[in-house]
C-alpha cells in the first residue's frame, strides 16, 4: 500500500519535476511530508447569518501538514468555519489564505455523511473525486489505488447500497484523497459510526494523513477523538478561540493512555465550564 | 419433472417458473368463471358473450385484417401523441426544475391548465381539428404532457442538495452535474411520471376515438355496437386491457434496466 501511494504521488500533480521528486523522497522517508500539505493563515474572520454572529473574529494560523481538531459544543460555530474553510460559504468578513495563494481549489471535505452517488458504482463515485482530471486516462487507475488504500478493493464494482455505514465513509475518504488533496477538512465523519468502526477509522485517518502529509481539519465534539488524532486542538466557544491546546504525545497514540486521559479531562473540564455559564 | 421430483423438500419447494405464473391466477379464474356462467346460461349471451365467442369474433376479425388495421391505428396514435406531449413535459420539467425564471414565468400558467380536465376540451377539439388525426393527437397529447411535466419537474426539485453541493466541491461543471448527479437522481420519479402517463394515454385515445374518429380500436367498438356486436365491443374492452399491460410491463422493463442501482430493483 506504501507503494502504492508512493507512486500515486509521483504522477498525481505534473506541476513540477523537481517538486515531486522532493515529496517523493520525504514519503519515503516517512516524514510528515510538509512539502504537502499547505498552510492556512486566517485573518479577523467573521460570519453571520443575519443578526446571529456566529463567528466573531477568528485569527489562526496552521502550518502546512498539521493535523488540527475544532471541537466545541454544537452550535458554537465549528462547522460553519470548516465550511468556510472550504469554500462552502462566504465570510462575512476577514480572509483565509492557504499558503501563498489566496484561494487554493485543492481542500477536499468530507462530511458526516457519505454523501456517495447511489446509482454509481463505487470505483466511479470514487473518479468523483478526481475533479478535472476526471476524464484523464489513469482515472481508473488512480481510483482503485485509492480503494485499496482505504481497504476496499473487492468492493469496486458495487452499489453503495449494499456497503455497511462504515465502508461508505472508507468509499468517501478514498474519493476525498484521490486527488492527493493538500488540504482535507473534516466535518465530524465519524459521528454516525458505531464505537469499533470508529476506532478503526481514526486510525485509517491517521495512517493517511501520515503517509501523505496533508493539511487536516478535523471538527468533532468527541474530544476523545480529537486527542488521539491531532497536533492541535481549538477549543471554540461562542464564536472565538477560547483554547488552543498542543498535543505532544509520540505517534501511534495508545488509546486510553494517561495522557491522553488527561488532556481530554483539561478540555472537558474548560467546555463544560463555559457550558455552565450560559445555562 | 423427474429431476425437480428428486430433490429433497425442505419448507416450500421455490420453483422459479411457477412463480412467474402467478400474477396470472386472477386473470385465468375470472375468465374461466366467466366461460361457466356463459355456457349454464346464467349470463345471458346478449349481455355478455362466452369467452370462446370474444375469441371467435377476434379471430374472424384477425382474418379480415380489420383488426390488425384498427390496432395498429391505435396504437401508432398513442405513441405519437405520447411522444409529442411526453416530449414538451420532460422539457418544461427540465427547464422549471432547473432555472428558478423558467419556472416562475411558466409553472403558474401551467398548474391552471392541469387543473381542466383535458377530455373536457372535447367538443372545443372536435370544432378546431374536426375529426381528424389532429385533435386525437392532440387530446393524448394534452394528456400525457401533465403527469411527465409534475413528476420529472418533482424528481428534479427534490435531488439531494447534499449531493449536488458535493457535486460542486470536487469539481463538477454544470453539464457533469446534470448528467451524474441530478438526472440520475430524478429519474425515478420520472418512470412514476411515465407510467403514470401510459395510463392518461389509452384513456384518452379510447375516449377520443369512441367519440370522433373513423377508424381505430374505439371506433371499431363503437360501429360494433351500432349492429349489436357485442362480442366486438367486449373484445375491443380486453384488447385496451392487454395493451395498457404491455405499455407498463415496457416501462417497467426500462426501469429495472436504467435504476439498477436502486435497492428496490436489486436481486434479493
Amino acid at each position: 500500500m506504501q507503494e502504492a501511494l508512493r507512486f500515486q504521488s509521483a504522477g498525481a500533480e505534473p506541476v513540477d519535476r523537481a517538486d515531486i521528486v522532493v515529496q517523493a523522497r520525504q514519503l519515503r522517508r516517512g516524514s510528515e511530508g510538509a512539502a504537502r500539505g499547505l498552510s492556512l493563515t486566517i485573518r479577523g474572520l467573521r460570519k453571520s447569518f443575519g443578526d446571529n454572529e456566529v463567528l466573531r473574529s477568528i485569527d489562526l494560523h496552521i502550518p502546512s501538514g498539521q493535523f488540527v481538531a475544532i471541537v466545541g459544543r454544537s452550535g458554537c460555530g465549528k462547522s460553519t468555519l470548516l465550511r468556510l474553510v472550504a469554500g462552502l460559504d462566504a465570510p462575512t468578513a476577514g480572509s483565509i489564505a492557504f499558503g501563498e495563494e489566496p484561494r487554493a481549489q485543492d481542500v477536499r471535505v468530507m462530511f458526516q455523511e457519505p454523501r456517495l452517488l447511489p446509482w454509481a458504482r463505487v470505483l466511479s463515485n470514487v473518479e468523483v473525486g478526481l475533479g478535472r482530471e476526471r476524464s484523464s486516462a489513469d482515472a481508473q487507475a488512480r481510483a482503485e489505488r485509492a480503494l485499496v488504500e482505504v481497504g476496499l478493493g473487492d468492493k469496486r464494482a458495487e452499489w453503495p447500497s449494499v456497503l455497511s455505514g462504515g465502508q461508505k465513509q472508507r468509499v468517501a475518504l478514498a474519493r476525498a484523497l484521490v486527488s492527493q488533496p493538500r488540504v482535507l477538512a473534516f466535518d465530524e465523519p465519524l459521528g454516525a459510526l458505531d464505537a469499533l468502526t470508529r476506532i478503526s477509522m481514526q486510525q485509517l485517518l491517521e495512517r493517511v494523513w501520515r503517509d501523505q502529509g496533508f493539511t487536516a481539519i478535523l471538527v468533532t465534539h468527541d474530544v476523545a477523538e480529537a486527542v488521539a488524532l491531532a497536533d492541535r486542538v481549538l477549543v471554540i466557544e461562542d464564536g472565538r478561540i477560547a483554547q488552543d491546546v498542543t498535543i505532544d504525545l509520540p505517534r501511534p497514540r495508545r488509546r486510553g493512555s494517561a495522557e491522553l486521559a488527561a488532556l481530554e479531562g483539561e478540555i472537558l473540564k474548560h467546555l463544560l465550564e463555559g457550558s455552565e455559564d450560559t445555562l | 419433472m423427474s429431476l425437480i421430483d428428486s430433490l429433497p423438500r425442505v419448507g416450500a419447494p421455490k420453483l422459479p417458473k411457477v412463480d412467474g405464473l402467478i400474477p396470472w391466477i386472477v386473470p385465468l379464474a375470472i375468465v374461466l368463471i366467466w366461460q361457466l356462467a356463459c355456457v349454464t346460461g346464467y349470463v345471458p349471451s346478449r349481455v355478455l358473450p362466452a369467452p370462446t365467442d370474444v375469441a371467435l369474433a377476434g379471430w374472424k376479425l384477425l382474418l379480415s385484417g380489420e383488426l390488425i388495421r384498427n390496432i395498429w391505428v391505435s396504437f401508432w396514435r398513442a405513441s405519437i401523441g405520447f411522444v409529442i406531449g411526453g416530449g414538451i413535459g420532460f422539457a418544461f420539467g427540465l427547464a422549471n426544475g432547473l432555472s428558478q425564471l423558467s419556472a416562475k414565468l411558466t409553472d403558474t400558467t401551467l398548474q391552471m391548465v392541469r387543473n381542466i380536465p383535458h377530455l373536457a376540451l372535447i367538443p372545443l377539439v372536435i370544432l378546431w381539428f374536426g375529426i381528424d388525426e389532429s385533435a386525437k393527437l392532440f387530446l393524448v397529447a394534452l394528456g400525457v404532457f401533465f403527469p411527465i411535466y409534475l413528476n420529472t419537474l418533482h424528481g428534479i426539485r427534490t435531488v439531494d442538495p447534499q449531493l449536488i453541493e458535493m457535486g460542486r466541491i470536487y469539481g463538477m461543471t454544470d453539464g457533469e452535474l446534470f448528467r451524474r448527479v441530478i438526472f440520475p437522481g430524478a429519474l425515478p420519479s420520472i418512470f412514476v411520471g411515465l407510467r403514470f402517463a401510459l395510463g392518461i394515454m389509452w384513456l384518452t385515445l379510447i375516449v377520443a376515438e369512441t367519440i370522433a374518429a373513423s377508424s381505430g380500436l374505439g371506433y371499431m367498438a363503437m360501429q360494433a355496437r351500432e349492429f349489436m356486436l357485442i362480442d366486438v365491443v367486449v373484445l375491443s374492452i380486453l384488447i385496451y386491457a392487454l395493451l395498457g399491460k404491455l405499455a407498463d410491463s415496457a416501462s417497467r422493463a426500462l426501469e429495472r434496466l436504467t435504476l439498477s442501482w436502486h435497492p428496490a430493483f436489486q436481486k434479493k
